[in-house]
């Protein structure tokens, strides 16, 4: 049944695509078209593991597992859960839509074919990063994703490019290194848990594959329910704290407005869209399937943080006067979202924080997209710059923008209502304050993107702005197909919702169980 | 007194070095001027080549017990023969370095150290076309002494390699082509402090010997059990200078001031050589002192250790952090992978030896790949940017030269510790053997000296990628392509161990295995 490698060909190709338009110098004149085909062909594979996965049964589907370096106990393990899978199939819808955007923005074709090929590399990362199900090979993952993005953002952004991809690798590198403190602490941990086993018959498998996620929460000999609550927490810790920079909480989120404004729009969309969900992803996937006495633990602590990042940034976007580092601050606002729908632990929550991840992706990326169109026309990012007015000269373009920022204030009608409705009912049955007062991004949201609207599209038309043009057909085929799914899912939720579901349930239920130190928790 | 049994094949990877460099001074002698360099070159290649590659057949065979050569005074076992392998593949990739030259035949040595350049006794020299072929000998009699140095197995036959290994170092330092006045500083820095750690650690020797009657790792390690020696303070002196020696050699805070002076003032291609090769060996060393020895004294020589790993991880990135030249960062960053490989040593366990190992053969193809690499830019940049490497000079490699800017780019991801190359499976070794050895504040440190360190490799790359191009870098001419050969086997390599490195580690635990 499962003769076809489904995940690793989808890790495989877009490492492929990319090293073929680096290495054939028949394709490097043609990178932009070829990029695009790859990428579609990735997107293929991607519905086609869609359709593997729903055949398949369980929690983790389409698993699939081999040592990698047995001395450490590190195998090359892949797998799906529902919400990799979602994430999977948004990172491989967007690659395509990004690389169709970003098509004249380089100079030269040489250039371009570069870009091109440092995306589908970011590609692979992203795709295997989702399908990891192994502790060193998420990590190894994660650290190795920061190449790419440090070049595309170092080499192809605008103005202070060089400082925020400066600024973007360090941050980064820190969160990496505390983890990486985490993953020699769990690599020890679990060695000792081996060794306690050792007349076992596990142990002979255990021993080479300490760091695959099913061996540490389940199988085997159950490293992690036994664990002493204090390296629990401090594992956690270090785990949290690097997922927490990637999907920028308050206060380790300012490097991600310096980094979306330098980098180009399409960059943009996959570091906010996809990039920083392996944050939250991380969360979900590492800190409460692996630490579920430490969760309970610290998300008092946490969702404080989470509520301050929905205010903090609802607030910094309203005073903000650069369009991209605006829409860089609502992101952050909605990453508070994400954050208080994980950790409120209820399946309700869970399931609205996992789809919330999907339309975030699909909503800031238009965003961005419709934001960068804006700028290509009228050459800068200030808000008060653009205007006033636009709306006469190109009214495509300003219902458009209206369109996405309505989605990004989750009007009811688009996926992104269900899903923050479902973060802020599923979290206000076990934190009904920290979900009321969260709930107050919702009015800033409306603010910060009617605010921006109003000052950028409506009003007397300014006469020197009468030539501007309206969207192209490639701009259309760009953006169309994000706010089509947002409208899609927006009506028909159910698939998504049902894919979700299994897995929230599973892993409130784990978090709630019986199992881990629940007595040791300090509830 | 007997003659001690001896051992040929086990001790044959010492010994065709040092054979070859004897025979290879011979050669200088009566080959023609201008066929000189090739059979040099072919000759050092070939007689390192056959001495690894020995090196790497005995290893493959399964051993069951440590050979001792010669009486015990020389220690083959799996130890010795990893150290030698790696130490044989750094010095060939460095070697072919050393060979290349600009296309119209400079290399990097001067053909008349002594003459200032442009002075009348430098045209005559160029005129009659003199070319330092001396380079090659020197190179075979140091990895000789390389060679030997890991395998030692006693305090004598340790200072004799040592001095082995070090003189022609001391020589080779001074021949640079450019900036004649800072390679002959070096030169001299380098041997002044050179033998001042040489003359500590034999003084050293001679108090251990004092405390114990005798000088072979064994005896001294029976000794100490057997009298109950283990808080004797004569040995603990002894101890402190015989670890004041090692210090020197590997690059350890306070003993590494040398360091960044000797690799600006050395040609390129030595430079390599050295800081890969010498690393490797005396680490070989010391990881058998350590653990044959040291491990039984009861006064807790851990803290001692654990200071200077730290201190050396801390000073080597600190200083790293503020350097302009692209030579000394190196150098201090060298002193800084001096401290992550003792994060290694001080676990004290099986583990800690194995990822010791792994750490040591990476961390000297990487260094000798991002030497290689400076010596490229440096040759290419001709006269003008001979001394002057800084980061702004490299400024716009990336574009000028895509492929050796990348290869650039993984060595320094590698030193960074960046998952997918060899340098993050080694730094994950050895910190893992530190963490579960109870060494936790080193693993921290280091840990936090990576992060760190990771500042200044950006901004290298960054330089390289992202800032306008320099002039002085077209301003010379483009190298033969010898040293392409060794960037490309580099990359290859760091990557490849990155990505597959369960092999390696195999070998490297199977190394470990037979030691204490």
């Amino acid at each position: 049944m499962l003769s076809i490698p489904w995940l690793t060909l989808l890790i495989v190709w877009p490492c492929v695509a990319a090293l073929s338009l680096w290495l054939i110098p028949a394709l490097r004149h043609q990178g932009r078209q070829t990029a695009i085909a790859w990428s579609l062909v990735e997107l293929v594979l991607a519905i086609g593991t869609t359709v593997a996965w729903c055949s398949d049964t369980g929690n983790v589907r389409l698993a699939f597992r081999a040592d990698w370096i047995p001395q450490f106990g590190v195998s090359y393990a892949v797998g799906l859960t529902g919400t990799g899978l979602v994430m999977v199939l948004l990172s491989t819808v967007l690659v395509p839509i990004v690389l169709l955007a970003a098509w004249n923005e380089q100079k030269t074709p040489r250039r371009s074919t570069h870009y091109a090929a440092l995306v589908l590399a970011l590609e692979a990362f992203m795709v295997a990063v989702f399908c990891a199900r192994d502790v060193f090979f998420f990590y190894v993952l994660f650290e190795a994703m920061l190449i790419p993005v440090y070049f595309l953002i170092g080499s192809f952004g605008g103005e202070g490019r060089k400082k925020a991809a400066l600024k973007f690798l360090i941050y980064s590198l820190v969160g990496g290194l505390v983890m990486l403190a985490g993953v020699i602490g769990l690599w020890s941990q679990a060695r000792v848990r081996a060794s306690l086993f050792a007349d076992s018959a596990l142990v002979g498998l255990g021993s080479t594959r300490v760091f695959s996620l099913d061996w540490l929460t389940a199988g085997g000999v159950a490293v992690i329910p036994t664990m002493n609550p204090t390296p629990e927490r401090l594992i956690f810790l270090s785990f949290f704290i690097a997922f927490a920079i990637k999907a920028p909480l308050f206060p380790l989120h300012t490097w991600l407005p310096d980094a979306a404004h330098a980098a180009r729009p399409g960059t943009s969309v996959l570091l906010v869209g996809v990039l920083d969900k392996v944050g939250t992803f991380g969360m979900m996937a590492l800190c409460l399937e692996l630490f579920p006495g430490a969760a309970r633990w610290a998300a008092p602590v946490i969702i404080p943080f989470a509520v301050v990042s929905v205010l903090w940034g609802g607030i910094m976007a309203i005073a903000e006067k650069d369009i991209l580092r605006m829409i860089a601050y609502t992101s952050i606002s909605h990453f508070g979202f994400i954050v208080l729908g994980i950790f409120a632990f209820t399946s309700t929550a869970h399931i609205g924080a996992s789809f919330y991840m999907v339309n975030h992706g699909l909503s800031t990326g238009a965003l961005f997209l419709a934001a960068g169109f804006l700028i290509q026309r009228r050459g800068t990012g200030e808000i008060d710059a653009m205007g006033p007015g636009l709306q006469r000269t190109v009214p495509v373009l300003a219902g458009t923008f209206l369109a996405v920022g309505l989605s990004a204030i989750a009007l009811p009608g688009f996926s992104t209502f269900i899903s923050e409705f479902n973060v802020i009912a599923g979290s206000f049955a076990t934190r009904p304050w920290e979900a009321g007062i969260a709930a107050l991004g919702v009015v800033l949201a409306a603010l910060y993107i009617l605010l921006a609207y109003q000052k950028i599209f409506t009003g007397p038309p300014r006469e020197d702005l009468a030539g501007t043009r309206d969207l192209s057909g490639r701009e259309r085929w760009v953006i169309g197909p994000l706010i089509a799914a947002m409208l899609a899912l927006g009506f028909f939720p159910a698939p998504a919702l049902n894919a979700l579901r299994p897995d929230a349930v599973a892993t409130v239920e784990h978090i709630q169980g019986p199992a881990g130190s629940w007595e040791g928790s300090g509830q | 007194m007997n003659a001690p049994p001896i051992d040929w094949f086990a001790l044959a990877p010492i010994l065709i070095p040092l054979g070859a460099a004897v025979l290879a001074v011979l050669l200088e002698v009566f080959i023609p001027a201008r066929f000189r360099r090739l059979v040099q070159m072919s000759w050092a290649l070939t007689a390192i080549t056959a001495s690894g590659v020995w090196a790497l057949i005995r290893a493959l065979k399964p051993a069951d017990e440590a050979v001792s050569a010669v009486g015990g005074h020389v220690l083959v076992d799996p130890l010795t023969l990893f150290v030698q392998i790696a130490i044989a593949l750094s010095a060939i990739l460095a070697i072919i370095v050393i060979a290349d030259r600009t296309r119209s035949g400079e290399d990097a040595f001067s053909p008349q150290p002594a003459a200032a350049p442009g002075s009348p006794d430098e045209e005559e020299a160029l005129a009659a076309k003199l070319v330092h072929t001396e380079a090659y000998p020197l190179v075979l009699f140091a990895t000789g002494g390389m060679m030997l140095f890991p395998a030692a197995g006693d305090l004598l036959t340790l200072f004799v390699a040592l001095e082995a290994l070090s003189l022609p170092l001391y020589l080779l330092t001074a021949l640079a082509r450019h900036r004649r006045a800072l390679s002959h500083e070096a030169s001299l820095k380098y041997f002044l402090l050179g033998a001042f750690a040489s003359a500590v650690f034999l003084f050293g020797a001679s108090w251990v010997y004092g405390a114990t009657g005798t000088v072979r790792f064994l005896g001294i390690a029976e000794q100490i059990q057997g009298q109950g020696l283990g808080a004797d303070p004569m040995l603990f002196a002894g101890f402190a200078m015989l670890l004041v020696g090692f210090a020197f050699k590997v690059g350890a805070v306070p003993f590494h001031a040398w360091t960044p002076d000797v690799y600006q003032g050395a040609p390129a291609p030595i430079t390599a050589f050295m800081a890969a090769c010498t690393k490797i060996a005396a680490f070989g060393a010391l990881l058998r002192f350590a653990y044959s020895v040291l491990a039984y004294v009861t006064w807790d020589v851990t803290i001692a250790l654990w200071t200077v790993a730290i201190a050396t991880m801390v000073v080597g990135t600190a200083l790293a952090m503020v350097q302009r030249n692209i030579v000394r960062m190196l150098a201090y960053s060298a002193i800084a992978h001096t401290g992550f490989i003792l994060t290694g040593l001080v676990a004290f366990s099986a583990e800690g030896i194995s990822s010791t190992l792994f750490y040591l053969l990476v961390y000297g193809v990487a260094t000798v790949g991002a030497f290689s690499v400076v010596a490229a830019v440096r040759l290419r940049s001709g006269t003008l940017g001979a001394g002057a490497l800084t980061f702004d000079s490299w400024a716009g490699l990336g574009r000028q030269s895509p492929i050796l800017a990348t290869a650039m780019t993984l060595f320094l991801l590698s030193f960074a510790g960046i998952p997918l190359t060899s340098g993050f499976v080694a730094k994950f070794g050895v910190f893992a053997a530190a963490f579960s050895a109870d060494a936790m504040p080193v693993a921290i440190v280091g840990i936090a000296c990576s992060a760190a360190a990771a500042l200044f490799y950006a901004r290298l790359i960054y330089s390289m990628f992202f800032a306008e191009p320099a002039e002085a870098l077209d301003a010379g001419e483009r190298t033969q392509g010898l040293t392409n050969i060794t960037i490309a086997a580099c990359a290859v390599i760091t990557l490849a161990l990155g990505l597959w490195p369960a092999p390696l580690l195999d070998f490297a635990t199977k190394a470990a295995a037979l030691l204490p």
